[in-house]
């Protein structure tokens, strides 16, 4: 009993480690991920350092310097109120950036939990969880949102709470999937048979070889929190004025599109289009590496 | 069949009765106090105490969600705070407006969504599939209203070729009305294109790989033969049948690109409503939304069940 107990766990260790070296070093090789973890850096370096670099503050007026054209003291021109949006720009990587991982973790941490629950137990447990989950699976991402932040009052910390949460039924769903096909396994058997407890069969077996599909989820939660907070934020329901956030920046200023300032308005845009497109070449490059 | 078929209207009934639930919490029981959460922190208590008790809203929450939904099972959806009228009707004008908007992207979506993923999936692995693959995954993860400013800008403002709002003037034929909706139809197109195409794909590679396939290869049929006859149908069942799963994707997406292009549909109606803290027609309005999805997703399984032989001889167990 002895022997199977301390020789099993090393075999299975081993190969689980060089199995991980393998998928980093196909995860690196990868151009798609590689082409969006080089965007990404950029603005993250923008979100961190922001501040320290921008030619203007991204906080001050300037009404008689308001809605002037891209120009060489001010990049990407003025917006309604004369902030530079060059400056709003790159400060504005700031809220999205910290605000959406947060919540995409809060998500997979719940939807995690719930679909280890869900999926290991089955039965009537599982049948109720998954009914309510299809149920808030009917209401899109950014309609459940908007409600939610009605009722609560949008700020960054209810944001995340709600987009967390909103989250967490369409991660157990992914979980509990990866879950069904562990959970007849031997080793999860063998666990049993020791008389080891949920919570430990749950944590200590099952998750380590679910952390795959896991890691997957969470960036591709990621891309989709920023999405939909980005469309929160343009409905005024997501970060509140005066902040420089990209979705509130084009919620402030698209309504003079048509009078031919589009400064304002494009240069967010552009900003949030490579965000998102970086984010989901990451995602596809864990994507294809776990696939293989 | 028959069984399946109850079976899944059952479970759709019981998600329709959670889903009640869900948005009567977020729309009744987590703003605390409605009137104080219309009026503002400012507001004397006497005004708030008042304005509860005329919008029914002091009662308890049993008793308030037990009126609500008896009235939902009616028709009726109550009356809007804000502009003092029934729900039902405001939103019956606004889907009707969604729907129009809805179908014309459908219309353009499905067959190059199904196109895309056909073609990637013949190229598999090749530039052709990798562009198709990477870059509609890509353009789908730009949110709709970046699209929408993008369009305006470019097709109604630098090329000035198309309107940059939605609604055609009153009485306008069907063809100046699709002339309008060109442009927010195209923002959808762009967000649904990338999973249709995928979807497409994954279920041409399936059909490339199968055994009948091959036998199809081995017995010497023309390779166009061989696709149009034996791949094509096996593959482009399950993207059909995903189609309808994307009403969801689709409603959101309404939200901001109605707003964007002024177009009163359910969208634009649902944001005025969250504007307002018009709780009534906020509840009704993500009701009717639900109740759209399920729907489109139970009328997918039904046809999914009808065209697929496996499913409608093997019983209930699908």
């Amino acid at each position: 009993m002895s022997t199977v107990d301390d020789l099993a766990p090393v075999v299975v260790h081993d190969s689980g480690r060089e199995s991980r070296r393998e998928r980093l070093r196909v995860v690196l090789r990868s151009k798609t991920f590689l082409a969006g973890a080089v965007i990404v850096g950029v603005w993250v370096f923008c979100a961190l350092f922001g501040p320290a670099i921008v030619p203007h503050d991204p906080y001050a007026d300037d009404i008689l310097g308001k809605l002037q054209p891209p120009s060489t003291e001010h990049w990407f021109g003025t917006d309604r109120l004369g902030r530079d949006v060059f400056s709003r720009v790159v400060v504005g990587a700031r809220d999205i950036l910290a605000v959406a991982p947060l919540a995409a973790l809060l998500g997979t941490v719940l939807g995690t939990a719930l679909g280890l629950v869900t999926g290991y137990f089955r039965g009537l447990t599982d049948d109720v969880i998954m009914r309510i989950v299809d149920a808030f699976l009917a209401i899109p991402v950014v309609v459940i949102g908007l409600v939610a932040l009605t009722a609560v009052g949008p700020s960054r910390v209810t944001v995340v709470l709600v987009i967390g949460i909103v989250f967490t039924p369409i991660i157990a769903r992914t979980v509990r999937a990866a879950v069904l096909a562990e959970r007849d396994l031997e080793y999860v058997e063998a666990a049993r048979l020791r008389n080891e407890r949920a919570p430990y069969v749950l944590g200590g077996e099952i998750l380590p070889n679910v952390l795959g599909p896991v890691l997957v989820e969470f960036t591709v939660r990621i891309g989709y929190a920023i999405f939909a907070i980005a469309t929160l934020s343009f409905l005024g329901f997501g970060i509140q004025p005066p902040a420089p956030d990209w979705g509130l920046q084009i919620f402030e200023n698209y309504g003079l599109l048509s009078a031919g300032d589009w400064w304002p308005t494009l240069f967010p845009a552009l900003a949030i289009a490579t965000l998102v497109v970086g984010v989901n070449l990451i995602a596809d490059g864990l994507t294809r590496a776990f696939e293989r | 069949m028959g069984r399946f078929l109850l079976r899944r209207i059952g479970l759709a009934l019981v998600t329709l009765w959670l889903l009640s639930v869900i948005v009567f919490v977020a729309g009744e029981v987590m703003p605390g106090d409605v009137a104080r959460s219309i009026l503002g922190p400012t507001a004397a208590p006497e005004t708030v105490a008042a304005l509860n008790e005329e919008l029914g809203t002091d009662r308890s929450v049993v008793v308030r969600y037990a009126d609500w939904i008896s009235g939902v099972v009616r028709g009726d959806l109550g009356e809007s705070y804000a502009f003092r009228r029934p729900v039902d009707e405001m939103i019956g004008q606004a889907l009707w407006n969604s729907a129009k908007l809805a179908l014309l992207a459908f219309v353009l979506v499905v067959p190059l969504g199904i196109l895309g993923g056909v073609v990637a999936a013949l190229y598999e692995g090749r530039a052709a599939d990798r562009a198709i693959s990477v870059g509609g995954l890509s353009v789908s993860a730009i949110p709709e209203f970046v699209w929408a400013v993008a369009a305006i800008l470019v097709f109604g403002i630098w090329l000035d070729v198309l309107p940059v709002t939605a609604q055609a003037p009153p009485g306008a034929g069907v063809l100046t009305q699709i002339e309008y909706l060109l442009l927010p139809a195209l923002c959808l197109v762009l967000v649904l294109f990338g999973y249709l195409a995928r979807m497409a794909r994954a279920g041409t590679v399936e059909a490339l790989d199968a055994d009948y396939t091959r036998t199809a290869v081995l017995k010497g049929l023309p390779r166009r033969t061989v696709i149009r006859r034996h791949v094509l149908r096996n593959a482009l069942l399950p993207t059909i049948a995903v189609v309808a799963t994307q009403t969801g994707y689709l409603i959101g997406g309404l939200v901001a690109i109605e707003l964007v292009f002024n177009y009163p549909g359910v969208g634009r109606l649902l944001v005025r409503a969250a504007d307002q803290k018009d709780f009534p027609l906020l509840e009704g309005t993500v009701l009717v939304i639900g109740v759209v999805y399920l729907l489109a997703t139970l009328v997918a399984d039904l046809a999914y069940a009808y065209l697929n032989p496996r499913v409608r001889f093997g019983g209930a167990a699908a």
